[in-house]
């Protein structure tokens, strides 16, 4: 029987008389599909005369072509030496030791180099000057091959030859009327040689000053230390020798005071012995060092001086006046203080108050304190900028007195607060004259450029520390038509000697003290075997006397309150991890690196506190594709005013500041595609980072490329896992209740199972028993988040620069990436809690919505994350032509020449760590960054695919590397050591947060780490057995 | 006398002609020679053999000795005779030259020191271990006339080309008149048979008309479909095969831009492949050798030996024009560098894709593999070609078959000995140390 059932597809069909249906009934459409607007266009279509048969034609003649074509192999040449340097063998790299020394970064570094081509920069592990190369430092090799650098010295617009540059300048320098001086004004330089050339240049020439002038300037540090201890310098922190740290407003492992004090600081982060440093945080800004503290108290700049002041007051005993702060502020303080107090010479305070009386304050407490990890013996020596010289060289200049400038590795016009009187006063000199590499904003307005060449094609030396001396010696003959400052400046001086010969010749004399100077340049460093018989004697006397008989006085303490006087918003300046002073903002890789903290590339960013954001009715979103948008404000201090600076809520951000940095805006020497973000100079007036400011909010939404959407962990404790000291050391991991590093377990009829059995394993394990079984274990502890390892990773791995549209549509190409979460509630712990008592009905929904948004003033943690190497790897089961598959070594391999693209892997993995390539990024217009130059290009590592289009990609686990150190133990005929085995990102770790090697050496360290009680794998429960292996983080806090 | 010492010279040609089997009949002309050689030699052994003459000059004078021409030292063909009429100097001077330059140049004697600051005042290297014999001996061989190169007997050779090239064609060419002649006959004779039958009534059986044999095959459905599937495999099997062998370059043999013939320096002499490829032994690469390594012996070889260079002929290649050519390169005028130079550009010839790595070091010294393994006979290649098909089942075959090499090498001794007993093997290959993995060639 049929059924009378009428079915109906849409209820339209259910209105009789509509006339839809009727249409849909003759018609596939219900209109007309307007194919008239073009077929109807007869003029254009008789215009045209490619019909569709032509085109069919030139479809096919163009595919048979290029198949063709595709069959013909290339005529390849190979072009050998004429003469071989002896000490170049192609295919094996070379290394030198030598220093950077830019004015903003300082490290001792060691440069791989291929064929003659620097492309990689390493650690200097024999120097322990300072610290390690940071991710500029890593970065900073690209400058070498940058296209936009100045290829000859030039006057005005016009290339000129060295010989017309010498002949002009020389007799302009000899030609000055009386009473006008020369002035140099120069980046730090703290260069025993160049010194020495500029006083053989100021007894020469007579009226000559020397300025020094840093971007971002130190002058209060020095001011106070000056005044206190007679040498200009900044105090010597050593923080591997610190329990307690206090910092105020000082981000110690970014760049305050030069930076280079992270490795220090890591080493005592990690429990050893139950015990670890405890690090309190003031500060307005979210920054690394915030980040990394057990404890963050966040304040406004002036609440900073206030808080100061009283933690003086509360240490020494010695009133500092009206300290009002509120309640909160004022307990944590004490606290704080109380802490100081009973670790006594174990403490440290450390500030980045661009205040004298607040560096004074600092000197004096740890002093007091006697600290250990305060060495005033020594300085450092790599910020020496003067504030007033500046400013009085700048007045100097347009009251007409300076006859001649002469700037070196400095950007005034960019830097200045106030360009348009420095432009006023480069007018009025008879002669300008800019060492510089680029055309950049400085240069451009001098007479004269003279092209210098890149620090890796330069001598120089570098005292960073006092007695301790690094070499710099050029690792590749100088690209273009460059000489050196110091050899122009020898010239002058008529001396006929190179700067080669005359760093040799003082470095003998004055420095070496009859060691080798061969020696010295192959180590790059030196430390001068008299410098504690020297030191000794004057300050250590100096210092027994204060700490027998003075007592503080308190006045600077006094004169930090009094200075103590904000706006109701003030603003912070800060330098980004990525982009420091700016002077690299031509450099793709630091463009393209993620903040450590924001997760924000391509961009500089007004950060503000979610409360300020609301009053502001200041907001940030996500759009459909993924990316983060946010509202503009005009951001005006005093006169000067940024218009359409973009912002973003900055959880931790103290209420009442606002955060901006530095670096970016900058358009001349640039790329059209480097051209981002806005200037903050013109508001670093007074060279002080700390003020007013009014934000109006405009209209418009700016587009940022975030590499993280999501902020916080939603208590999802397997992916990190933290603790906190005491649960630590009081119970198991494994402890029923307390347990801080449990492995799950699975349900295995009724019982519970650990997920690591093999019985709830849905693979087959293999036996890696014998031969190399590579681990990578990383410590959360120890890892900063400063992001060396990403950029070293670039370096080594030929990882593409995608841009910053590209970025916002998740293409990014990191094979390593640093995720950082904020919790939802005060703590980790807090958001573990709520999660678990989410009930599952009615509100849960608004409950988990409220775990993703961070708390006021989260807790941070960082975790690197790489391809994990799953030794049960998901995405090896999916790929449909076996492109990425298992080595015996533990490495999860992939061929890229055998991947068609299908992207199935990325889905499968659970980590997230395989990136597509979306597009050819080298060679293409479309992407024109440094792998679209043939001078980019030489910054390739040879051993390294470079993949094209269409293919997956993600961590080798440094592949190349350890098949080369096993190469290299096959020829000489033994076993590998361990340490040998070194991945990119465990070699750019100075913190010792990354250890890699081969666990089947039971003797080596990472074998020691795999058994650890903190060892966790990322998402355990997947069961997917990853070769990279984490370290649970443990913070010192009391409170759970 | 003069037509032994003629013999000799060609006795040295022969031993190198004997290596590698060319031209039988020169080699039957030249046997002769030896004979007479043998012959004439022993005759001049008292005055000095210049057998004996020639190798000693060889290994001690000619690094910096020339017969002809002057070079680091004065020329010496002669050297005794010319002493002896234009400076009157005997032989005993000589000696003591040969013993002991300096000495005979500290003791004041003029010309002595004449030719010390004649010639930038290098002193000469003593040999004050040459008996007079050998002395003797160096200087019969110097005496030497200077070689006459054989004279070339013009018209023979090309005519000995031209009858073959012409007598094939002409062979051709009458069979083909001959086959023309033969066909234009027969039909002639059909022809005229048919007229006669004509003229005499006769009715010439035809065959009934039968189906033509192509339409039988197109009726027969069976048949075209076997063919047609023959067909379709057999185009499958030339496509497959013609795709298969794109990009694989095996053969391939480029015009190089200065031509150095493997077979004299590897095969001839006998110089060991990494003397030049040295950065084989501890680097990916092999490495094109530097033109300054060609110098090492080139600064003393500016020309080839007249039998090698009539062997060049052969090749249709002029070797002195070769290495004038490198000369030329590396800014060489004979005496010094002149110091403007021009890299030479090569055409490579094995050329790995990019993304596979390999690794000359790891096959060549840790491997021990021989590099005629993957280069082919070398030694007997006048121009360099790819010997191998450099195709991955080609690397992948000899992984499987290779044993790894790890004696005397403490690196393997854990690894194979814990390996081998759990594949139950003596010797394990590079196949079962893991030399399949993807990632061991391709990263």
């Amino acid at each position: 029987m049929s059924s009378n059932k009428k079915y109906w597809k849409s209820v339209e069909e259910l209105n009789e008389n509509s006339s839809i249906v009727e249409a849909l009934q003759q018609n596939e459409f219900v209109e007309e599909i307007p194919t008239d607007e073009f077929l109807g266009d007869k003029e254009a279509l008789e215009s045209s005369s490619t019909s569709r048969r032509d085109f069919l034609k030139y479809v096919g003649f163009s595919t048979a072509a290029a198949s063709l074509a595709a069959c013909e192999g290339p005529v390849i040449k190979s072009i050998p030496y004429v003469v071989q340097p002896n000490e170049i063998i192609p295919g094996v790299a070379n290394y030198y030791a030598t220093t950077i020394a830019n004015g903003y970064d300082f490290a001792s570094v060691l440069v791989k180099t291929r064929e003659g081509r620097p492309i990689k920069i390493e650690n200097n592990t024999d120097a322990a000057t300072k610290g390690i190369a940071n991710a500029r430092v890593n970065a900073s090799v690209l400058g070498l091959y940058d296209n936009l650098r100045v290829k000859s010295p030039m006057k005005g617009e016009t290339a000129i030859s060295w010989e017309t540059f010498m002949s002009e300048t020389t007799s302009k320098l000899n030609g000055l009327s009386d009473g006008k001086a020369i002035v140099f004004l120069t980046q730090s330089l703290p260069s025993p040689s160049t010194n020495k050339l500029i006083a053989d240049f100021k007894s020469k020439y007579g009226n000559v000053s020397h300025v020094a002038y840093d971007a971002i300037s130190e002058s209060a540090a020095l001011d106070a230390y000056e005044a206190k201890y007679g040498t200009r310098g900044m105090a010597n922190y050593d923080f591997s020798k610190a329990k307690t740290i206090v910092s105020v407003g000082a981000d110690f492992l970014g760049d305050w005071q030069g930076g280079g004090f992270d490795s220090g600081y890591a080493a005592k982060r990690i429990p050893d012995h139950g015990k670890m440093s405890r690090h309190i945080q003031f500060e307005s800004n979210m920054s690394l060092s915030g980040a990394n503290a057990d404890k963050r108290v966040p304040l406004t700049p002036t609440q900073q001086k206030l808080a100061l002041a009283k933690l003086y007051s509360e240490v020494t005993g010695n009133s500092a006046g009206g300290t009002k702060l509120p309640e909160g502020l004022d307990v944590a303080v004490k606290a704080a203080a109380k802490e100081l107090s009973l670790a006594g010479s174990n403490a440290v305070v450390v500030t980045g108050i661009q205040d004298v009386n607040a560096q004074t304050v600092v000197l004096e407490i740890n002093t007091y304190l006697n600290s250990k990890a305060f060495d005033p013996k020594t300085t450092i020596k790599t910020r020496q900028g003067n504030d007033k010289a500046v400013m009085q060289l700048v007045s100097d200049m347009n009251a007409g007195k300076v006859g001649a400038i002469i700037m070196n590795g400095v950007n005034p016009m960019y830097t200045l607060p106030n360009t348009s009187d420095f432009a006023k006063g480069l007018k009025q000199t008879d002669l300008s004259v800019a060492f510089s590499m680029k055309q950049d904003e400085t240069s451009t307005n001098c007479q004269y450029i003279a092209a210098t060449p890149h620090y890796l094609e330069s001598w120089g030396d570098v005292e960073m520390k006092t007695g301790h001396y690094s070499m710099m010696q050029p690792t590749i003959r100088p690209l273009f038509d460059t000489k050196q400052f110091q050899d122009v400046l020898l010239a002058w001086n008529e001396n006929s000697s190179s700067y080669r010969d005359y760093l040799k010749s003082v470095w003998t004399a004055d420095i070496l003290n009859g060691a080798s100077y061969n020696k010295a340049v192959q180590d790059g460093v030196f430390v001068s075997t008299t410098l504690d018989a020297e030191i000794l004697v004057e300050p250590s006397s100096e210092t027994n006397e204060e700490n027998a008989i003075e007592t503080p006085s308190g006045n600077a303490a006094r004169a930090l309150v009094s200075s103590a006087r904000g706006g109701a918003m003030e603003l912070s300046l800060y330098t980004k991890t990525g982009m420091g002073d700016g002077q690299q903002a031509n450099n793709p890789w630091l463009q393209e690196f993620p903040d450590p903290i924001t997760r924000t590339t391509w961009d500089n960013y007004l950060t503000i506190s979610q409360a300020d954001a609301d009053r502001l009715e200041l907001k940030n979103w996500n759009v459909a594709n993924g990316g983060l948008n946010g509202s503009y404000v005009d951001v005006t201090v005093n006169d000067a005013t940024i218009s359409n600076v973009p912002v973003i809520i900055q959880p931790g951000q103290a209420k009442g500041s606002v955060g901006l940095s530095f670096g970016y805006g900058r358009t001349a020497g640039l790329k059209p595609e480097m051209q981002t973000g806005v200037n903050a100079y013109p508001l670093y007036q007074n060279f002080n980072r700390a003020q007013d400011v009014t934000i109006t909010k405009t209209t418009g939404d700016h587009e940022f490329a975030c590499t993280q959407l999501h902020n916080t962990l939603m208590g999802r404790g397997d992916i990190i896992k933290e603790t906190n000291l005491e649960i630590f050391n009081t119970y198991n991991r494994e402890d029923k209740e307390h347990g801080w590093n449990k492995v799950p377990v699975v349900s295995l009829n009724h019982n519970p199972v650990k997920v690591t059995e093999p019985e709830v394993d849905l693979w087959d394990s293999f036996d890696r028993s014998v031969g190399h079984h590579f681990n990578l274990s990383i410590d959360l502890n120890a890892c900063t988040g400063c992001g060396a390892c990403v950029i070293a990773c670039h370096a080594e791995n030929n990882v593409p620069v995608v841009g910053k549209a590209e970025v916002r549509r998740s293409r990014d190409m990191h094979w390593l990436r640093i995720d950082r979460y904020y919790s939802s509630e005060d703590s980790f712990e807090g958001d573990n809690e709520k999660k678990h008592n989410i009930s599952g009905l009615n509100s849960s929904l608004s409950e988990f919505g409220e775990m993703e948004s961070p708390a006021d003033n989260p807790q941070v943690a960082f975790q690197p994350v790489m391809c994990q190497h799953c030794n049960h790897a998901p995405c090896e089961t999916v790929c449909p032509v076996a492109a990425t598959v298992h080595g015996r070594q533990g490495q999860n391999q992939m061929a890229y020449n055998r991947c068609v693209g299908t992207r199935y892997c990325a889905n499968n993995c659970p980590y997230k760590v395989r990136r597509f390539n979306w597009f050819l990024y080298s060679q293409n217009d479309e992407f024109d960054y440094y792998m679209n130059d043939d001078l980019g290009r030489m910054v390739l590592n040879p051993d390294v695919v470079v993949r094209s289009r269409g293919v997956m990609e993600k961590c080798s686990m440094c592949i190349q590397k350890t098949q080369k150190t096993i190469l290299d133990a096959k020829r000489d005929g033994r076993e590998v050591k361990d340490g040998e085995f070194q991945t990119a990102c465990s070699a750019a770790c100075g913190n010792g947060a990354m250890v890699f090697g081969d666990v089947n050496d039971k003797h080596s360290k990472i074998a020691e780490l795999k058994e650890d009680d903190r060892m966790y794998h990322l998402l355990e429960s997947v069961g997917t057995k990853p070769n990279v292996i984490y370290q649970t983080k443990v913070r010192n806090t009391s409170k759970a | 006398m003069k037509k032994s010492y003629q013999s000799l010279e060609d006795n040295s040609t022969n031993n190198m002609k004997q290596v590698i089997y060319r031209n039988l009949t020169s080699k039957i002309l030249h046997l002769g020679f030896i004979l007479l050689l043998t012959f004439s030699t022993s005759l001049t052994a008292q005055e000095g053999d210049p057998v004996n003459g020639k190798a000693l000059y060889n290994a001690n004078c000619a690094a910096c000795h020339k017969l002809d021409k002057p070079m680091t030292g004065p020329a010496l063909r002669n050297i005794e005779a010319r002493l002896a009429d234009e400076q009157g100097l005997d032989k005993a001077w000589l000696s003591a030259w040969i013993r002991n330059s300096s000495a005979l140049i500290k003791s004041g004697d003029a010309y002595a020191n004449k030719i010390f600051k004649g010639y930038n005042g290098v002193a000469m290297t003593p040999y004050p271990g040459f008996t007079d014999q050998d002395i003797s001996d160096i200087l019969a061989y110097t005496a030497l006339p200077k070689p006459v190169p054989p004279a070339p007997v013009p018209g023979a050779e090309v005519a000995d080309q031209a009858s073959g090239g012409v007598s094939n064609n002409l062979i051709l060419g009458a069979l083909a008149v001959l086959f023309g002649l033969l066909a234009m006959a027969l039909i002639l004779v059909k022809r005229t048979l048919n007229r006669f039958a004509e003229a005499k009534g006769i009715e010439a059986i035809s065959d009934a008309k039968s189906t033509p044999i192509w339409k039988a095959f197109v009726q027969n459905q069976f048949l075209v479909l076997v063919t047609a599937i023959f067909f379709l495999l057999a185009s499958g099997y030339f496509v497959y095969g013609y795709f298969m062998q794109v990009g694989v370059d095996q053969g391939y043999e480029p015009v190089q831009p200065i031509h150095y013939s493997h077979r004299i320096h590897a095969g001839d002499n006998g110089i060991d492949c990494k003397y030049c490829h040295s950065s084989a032994r501890v680097s990916k690469h092999s490495g094109i050798p530097p033109l300054n390594v060609c110098m090492n012996c080139h600064k003393s070889i500016s020309e080839v030996a007249p039998e090698t260079l009539a062997e060049g002929k052969e090749y249709g290649v002029d070797y002195d024009a070769e290495i004038q050519k490198l000369y030329e390169a590396v800014g060489w005028d004979g005496t010094g560098y002149t110091g403007e130079s021009q890299p030479v550009k090569w055409i490579r010839i094995h050329n790995l894709p990019d993304f596979a790595y390999f690794n000359h070091s790891q096959h060549v010294m840790v491997g021990g593999v021989e590099c005629q393994t993957c280069h082919g006979p070398v030694e007997e290649m006048e121009v360099m070609y790819q010997h191998a098909p450099l195709t991955m089942g080609w690397c992948i075959n000899c992984h499987r078959e290779t044993n790894v090499k790890v004696k005397d090498n403490d690196y393997y001794t854990k690894i194979h000995e814990e390996l081998s007993k759990k594949y139950g093997v003596d010797q394990l290959t590079v196949a079962q140390m893991g030399g399949l993995e993807c990632g061991k060639c391709h990263y």
